[in-house]
């Protein structure tokens, strides 16, 4: 008994495990790539101005990204501030009160169905139910329409997160509550939330960090402005839309601001990325 | 004889009734979560409704040719979505026929204990990290880094295999094949982490039965490991179709948006999404109906598609 290289097993085991490292090779490439580039050709742009001025006029110099940086960080609060509540209220609806009922089987349905309905689509429908009904005030593009469009496709990613992360809450917690005479209201915020706090808060930073780079619900919802934000039932700028923009601009400014638009964007949700992995982290004995 | 423990009275014991406002806020809780579970159906039927609703006259006016029409043309108001549906389709297959080797490769990578356990992280790590770069940065990449750097390789194709429809023009910049590379990119996380999930959840037991009796790594793998895990592995790969055709806004950047049906991978085309990007702002009358109809194919399209994704899981899943 003993290894003998030269069989014809044990070389196609050879080669297969080179190949595999090559993929994994390959899969790693484009992240290395992309963030290069971004580091390179957005980074060395960074500067103070940057985040005080808004973009120039087509073939001016200079400029800054100001309003986009805003206007995102706007558009995405008001995402949040809707399909957190909703969210979670739905998750603990499923988890806590009908864990297998038909209903919330059906609930579960249209959740993974909402999941995997495209960003695009939601743009289309918040176009078609807000922008071009004038809902808001006789506006039609708007940022509140922009955070509504966004607040749809964060929906499923929240709802997800709280079922299971408060099916992992063990069932002697609630028992302990009930028995010290707790109502079910008091249970569940309590108790069963904080214990649960830490997988709902991680998939919420990662809904709210995919939302802030979503671009195709934007683009014909919260539109885009070359100025300031005028309140939320106005168009306003995002960073991300700035970006599509910008790219397909023919001139040189503009891309610059697009690259150094990417750096900020990529800065900002790398940064959620590890903050959600650090909670999760955190939190485990 | 007297004793230092204080017997409670009797009367201490009582029966507390609930504070009707006590109650009023658990029922009040529980229906207020129960509604806002009930909101995810309600956005469901929203989507579908607005959308359909939106593309009622399309349907009407050009019917079922809408579909095998090619002819996009504002001006004279006709509308067929063929090079839009044809774009979809092609592009996000192709994508998963280059992205199902390489993430099912670099799963199996960083599962099997082939290298160091910090180097495996390091690449799962570094593969999540990618699904988290917006789509409209790697589109910006892909203008600007990506399609000039493969040019040159894409008409020496043109040049080598011109005769062959597929790659019958010259590369000119946006086209279906850079498109198909960053789709690739995209789906290529989403594949990785389910078929790693999978491949994870395959009981220790069967590696070390394998093993046990005899064979080689991948022996274990083509015969024992992968069987176990293949019906997670298919519902993630149709998951990533799903999301391939549905992606929109780095394919809208380097596709091209060509109204114009052609074969050539290497010529500008169009998929329903980014058709939808490009058009539905400027759109108006029909116009915006025969997008809705677009839109509304997309929709049964990923629907499908997901739906297939959890019937398989269920259906192929193995019983160890």
């Amino acid at each position: 008994m003993f290894f003998d290289p030269s069989l014809s097993r044990n070389r196609i085991n050879k080669l297969c495990t080179t190949v595999a490292g090559v993929f994994a090779t390959i899969a790693v490439l484009p992240l290395l790539l992309v963030l290069l580039y971004v580091l390179w050709n957005g980074g060395r742009l960074i500067s103070f101005q940057l985040f005080t001025q808004l973009p120039p006029a087509p073939g001016m110099e200079g400029g800054g990204i100001g309003n986009a940086i805003l206007g995102t960080l706007i558009v995405t609060a008001i995402a949040t501030l809707i399909a957190l509540p909703v969210g979670v209220g739905g998750g603990i609806y499923l988890s806590e009160y009908s864990r297998s009922g038909w209903f919330a089987q059906a609930v579960r349905f249209s959740n993974d169905v909402l999941a995997g309905v495209p960003s695009i689509i939601s743009g289309v429908f918040v176009y078609g139910l807000i922008v071009a009904t004038r809902v808001f005030f006789n506006q039609s593009y708007s940022a509140m329409a922009g955070g509504i469009a966004l607040a749809v496709l964060m929906l499923p990613t929240v709802i997800k997160t709280t079922d299971e992360g408060l099916k992992l809450v063990p069932q002697e917690l609630r028992w302990g509550a009930y028995g010290v005479g707790a109502s079910r209201f008091v249970t569940i915020t309590r108790v069963i939330l904080p214990a649960a706090f830490t997988p709902i808060a991680t998939g919420a930073v990662l809904a709210i960090a995919r939302a802030a780079g979503e671009t195709a619900p934007l683009i014909f919802t919260a539109l885009f402005s070359p100025f300031w934000p005028e309140g939320i039932f106005n168009p306003i700028a995002t960073m991300s839309v700035l970006i599509f923009n910008f790219a397909i601009m023919p001139y040189e400014a503009q891309n610059a601001l697009a690259w150094t638009a990417s750096f900020v964007l990529v800065v900002m949700i790398l940064a959620a990325n590890l903050l959600a992995r650090w909670i999760a982290r955190a939190a485990r004995p | 004889m007297t004793s230092d423990v204080a017997i409670p009275r009797a009367d201490a014991f009582t029966l507390r009734r609930r504070p009707a406002s006590e109650r009023l806020l658990d029922i009040g809780f529980r229906q207020l979560s129960l509604s806002l579970a009930a909101l995810v159906g309600v956005v469901l039927l929203a989507i579908v409704l607005t959308v359909f609703h939106g593309a009622r006259e399309a349907m009407a006016t050009f019917g079922l040719n809408f579909l095998t029409t090619s002819s996009w043309d504002p001006v004279n108001g006709t509308y067929g979505a063929f090079t839009a549906i044809y774009g979809t389709l092609v592009s996000s297959l192709l994508s998963l026929l280059i992205a199902v080797p390489l993430g099912v490769g670099t799963a199996i990578f960083i599962t099997e204990n082939l290298i160091p356990k910090v180097l495996r992280d390091a690449i799962g790590l570094m593969v999540e990290l990618l699904a988290a770069i917006p789509s409209v940065v790697l589109g910006l990449w892909a203008i600007f880094v990506m399609e000039p750097f493969l040019r040159p390789f894409l008409n020496f194709l043109h040049q080598v295999l011109g005769w062959f429809p597929l790659f019958s023009t010259p590369a000119q910049g946006p086209g279906m094949a850079p498109a198909v590379l960053i789709l690739v990119v995209m789906v290529l996380p989403i594949i990785t982490a389910i078929s790693r999930d999978a491949l994870n959840q395959v009981p220790d037991e069967l590696r070390q039965g394998a093993y046990g009796v005899g064979t080689t790594r991948w022996g274990a793998l083509y015969s024992i490991i992968l069987p176990a895990a293949v019906s997670s592995i298919t519902g993630g790969i149709m998951l990533a179709l799903g999301r391939a055709m549905g992606e929109t806004m780095a394919v809208t950047m380097i596709i091209g948006n060509a109204l114009n049906f052609s074969f050539s991978l290497l010529a500008p085309a169009n998929t329903i999404a980014s058709m939808l990007a490009n058009q539905f702002g400027e759109a108006d009358g029909i116009q915006v109906s025969a997008l809705m109809y677009a839109a509304l194919i997309l929709m049964l399209l990923t629907f499908t598609v997901n739906v297939l994704a959890q019937w398989v899981v269920r259906r192929l899943s193995l019983r160890y």
